[in-house]
């Protein structure tokens, strides 16, 4: 009798009605816990974004400068680090056990883990607004915050990679156990390919934090005084703080393909294709540490432009295959559910009131689009020279991380209410119209940030009026008008945030709990993909989408016209070299 | 067919179909263009951020600086040195918590070799309304030559955050015409 079958014996396990999958309630209890450390951490978030977005509005300019620069802090660490991680455990435990219809298999290992996670978590959030970590989000030494600053973050890391551990360990024991026939599914190996790039993320995170902490403590063993050169913890931060947005990415693209399945019955149109495209991203997205060191002086051209290239563009080649085969897979699905007419029906008679199906889209959309074509321009060795340290730089990455990943999770959100936390989602009307919201409002928001970068507006300011300062620095009309249109798309986004903060609090904690009874009467208030699965598989064959053909040529003209205009801008400032 | 959820049996390493193979085909080579245009700008284009770098002790630092303003000082402006260096010479420049130091007085169409580093702590130069930056390290000299193709009146403003008084540190840089 294997270990399964006992801990199936004992109870441990429920069948979902839904998916037929057998689900580990381990597992699931950690899902939970994970989405719900992900939502407070992103509360935290939301409320110093509005506070952030007040402030750099200078009409209204809120905040007093400590506390804007405090909050740049804690925003960062708690959207970027602790509301995407806990998301992407969440994530690692429901495609390694629930999808393989495997378990945990050290259940206690777990709970350990997410215990340290939670208290590091909660270290660094009370060492921030007591004030004793205003280093910002990136802490480049010689500034220096309290030493448990970095141990929390230590302690976050630490507590991460072993939930990556559990889930490999995971994939051993479904394998060992045969819970599943044949190679494991697409989203799972998305969900693989991200936990490798985490290893290789949290890694290079032990590697500068440990010595940072240690320098923190002023330590002194036999004369060796602890050091940390500002360059390299530049070089070897950044492979932990860019490398952990190529975990967003491959967690987002698994994301797609998921919420493609489950809301239309989008196929894989090549299994071999996406699958070599995840292993692009596991062999050269980590090079992109170097988008950050372009204009820095402790690298030369050959080493910046191999790596911010991410060897020839390669993990670029990876996220424009992908950009292909998700919405030709949705294409193709729907075009099997009926809609053949022209070459856009599929599109049209799309799902749209699902929050899971737009948010989705959206996010494919913005993801690429935006954020896509605006980083691989700044990323490019010369053309950081007139967009480091801007505001064009949050303006890319919150098209990547936010109207890209965060819009992916919030969609899937809708999905883990009623599959996991077995609720109904509650006011399902308004969440229709929240992903539209909140990626309207992003996108405003990034864009006006990317025109106000072109001006030269820094990033991580606090008062671009320079007030007190010894010169006067007058920055055109057009910068402060972005700076307001920043602010209203900053307020939508907001809103969109807060919508999605009440309606998962209150999905999971006053939402009706779902019967099979009402799920099969189609009472239930869930989104469409839950009261009618889509087929998951089909007999008939087709690689027919039309429509993507032109969605990709467009695209590609999009980001070459941007790209060149790039050049155009910097061949036109000072000679430099 | 089936979805992404679905653990697909048997052999999946199937040939690509027509389309997909056009658009990787497309992609590849678009991302060769994108790899070449870096290197052809070392080679045909005037911006580009190689420069001469070195590591430099601060306090090293801070003594060339201090005898740069020494040797070309031409005034003063709100208490800030103002340095005028020959066309051709070599400009040192200084971040510091909360200040750029000195004041560069410069010519339109002359080459300079400006370099800049820091006392404290990591720097942001911004050259405003130019929009050229670049990332100020302690510990580290970079050497850039340029060109000011304009006349008129420069500031440098920080862009890396550097305490407290971040958003008050701004340098002045002065063209003259030609």
């Amino acid at each position: 009798m294997s270990a399964g079958t006992i801990a199936a014996a004992a109870g441990l396990f429920r069948t979902c009605p839904v998916t037929k999958l057998k689900v580990h309630r381990d597992a699931e209890l950690l899902v939970k816990v994970n989405a719900v450390a992900a939502v407070l951490a992103f509360t935290v978030g939301v409320s110093a974004a509005i506070l952030l977005v007040l402030t750099r509005w200078q009409a209204v300019h809120l905040l007093p400068a400590d506390w804007y620069y405090r909050l740049v802090t804690a925003h960062g660490l708690n959207m970027l680090i602790f509301f995407i991680i806990f998301f992407e455990m969440a994530i690692l435990y429901f495609a390694g056990a629930i999808m393989l219809n495997s378990r945990v298999p050290t259940p206690w290992l777990a709970w350990l883990s997410f215990g340290l996670m939670a208290v590091g978590a909660l270290l660094v959030d009370y060492l921030v607004f007591t004030g004793r970590a205003d280093v910002l989000f990136t802490s480049y030494p010689p500034l220096r915050a309290h030493p448990l600053y970095y141990l929390g973050i230590i302690l976050f890391a630490v507590g991460a990679l072993v939930v990556t551990g559990l889930f490999f360990a995971c994939l051993v024991v479904a394998r060992r156990e045969k819970t599943y026939e044949g190679s494991m599914p697409l989203v799972v190996f998305g969900a693989l390919t991200a936990a490798i790039i985490s290893v290789v993320t949290l890694v290079h995170g032990a590697i500068i934090y440990i010595p940072t902490f240690l320098w923190s403590l002023d330590l002194e063993i036999f004369g060796w005084k602890a050091n940390v050169d500002a360059q390299v913890y530049r070089m070897i931060w950044w492979a932990l703080g860019h490398s952990s947005q190529q975990i967003n990415v491959a967690a987002m693209v698994s994301v797609w393909y998921l919420l493609g399945g489950i809301t239309v019955g989008a196929v894989v149109i090549n299994e071999k294709i996406s699958r070599t495209a995840f292993v692009l991203y596991i062999l050269f997205i980590n090079l992109a540490s170097a988008h950050h060191l372009l204009v820095d002086p402790g690298f030369g051209p050959g080493w910046k432009i191999w790596n911010t290239s991410y060897f020839m563009y390669l993990a670029v080649l990876a996220s424009m295959i992908h950009g292909f085969t998700v919405p030709a897979g949705v294409e193709v699905g729907q075009r099997l559910n009926g809609f053949v007419k022209g070459t856009f029906e599929w599109l049209r008679k799309a799902p749209w009131s699902d929050p899971g199906f737009s948010g989705m889209f959206l996010s494919l959309i913005i993801f690429g689009f935006l954020g896509g074509v605006t980083g691989v321009t700044i990323g490019t060795e010369q053309i950081s020279i007139i967009a480091h340290n801007t505001l064009r730089v949050p303006g890319h990455f919150h098209t990547t991380v936010v109207g890209g990943t965060a819009l992916a999770f919030m969609a899937l959100t809708y999905y883990v209410i009623p599959l996991i936390f077995r609720r109904e989602v509650i006011w399902l009307k308004l969440a229709r119209y929240q992903p539209y919201l909140f990626g309207g409002g992003v996108t405003l928001f990034a864009v006006s940030m990317i025109v106000a970068g072109m001006f030269g507006v820094p990033r991580r300011h606090y008062d671009i009026s320079f007030t007190n300062a010894l010169f006067k620095v007058e920055y055109p009309p057009g910068a402060d008008l972005a700076l307001a249109f920043l602010a209203l798309g900053g307020i939508v986004a907001f809103l969109g945030g807060l919508l999605y903060i009440l309606i998962t609090v209150g999905s999971v904690f006053f939402g009706t709990p779902l019967t099979e009874e009402r799920l099969q009467k189609g009472l239930a208030s869930v989104p469409q993909g839950i009261l009618r699965l889509p087929p998951q598989e089909r007999k008939e064959e087709s690689h027919y989408a039309p429509g993507t053909v032109i969605l990709v040529f467009v695209f590609l003209a999009v980001f070459a016209i941007y790209y060149f205009t790039n050049w155009k801008m910097l061949s036109q400032v000072w000679q430099i070299g | 067919m089936h979805s992404g959820l679905v653990a697909p049996k048997g052999i999946w390493w199937k040939p690509a179909g027509r389309q997909e193979k056009v658009w990787i085909t497309v992609a590849f080579i678009w991302c060769m263009v994108l790899f070449a245009m870096m290197p052809f700008w070392h080679f045909k284009g005037g911006q580009n951020p190689a420069g001469i770098r070195h590591r430099v002790e601060p306090a090293k630092y801070q003594e060339r600086v201090n005898r740069f303003v020494q040797e070309y000082k031409v005034g003063e402006d709100t208490g800030m040195p103002v340095v005028q260096a020959p066309p051709g010479s070599e400009l040192y420049l200084l971040g510091r918590m909360w200040a750029w130091y000195p004041i560069l007085k410069l010519k339109e169409g002359a080459t300079y070799t400006l370099h800049l580093s820091s006392l404290d702590l990591n720097h942001g130069f911004s050259l405003f309304p130019v929009n050229i930056n670049f990332q100020i390290v302690p510990g580290y000299d970079y050497a850039l030559k340029i060109t000011p193709n304009i006349a008129g009146d420069f500031r440098i403003v920080c862009n890396e955050f550097c305490g407290i008084g971040h958003h008050l540190m701004v340098g002045k840089v002065i063209v003259d015409p030609k």
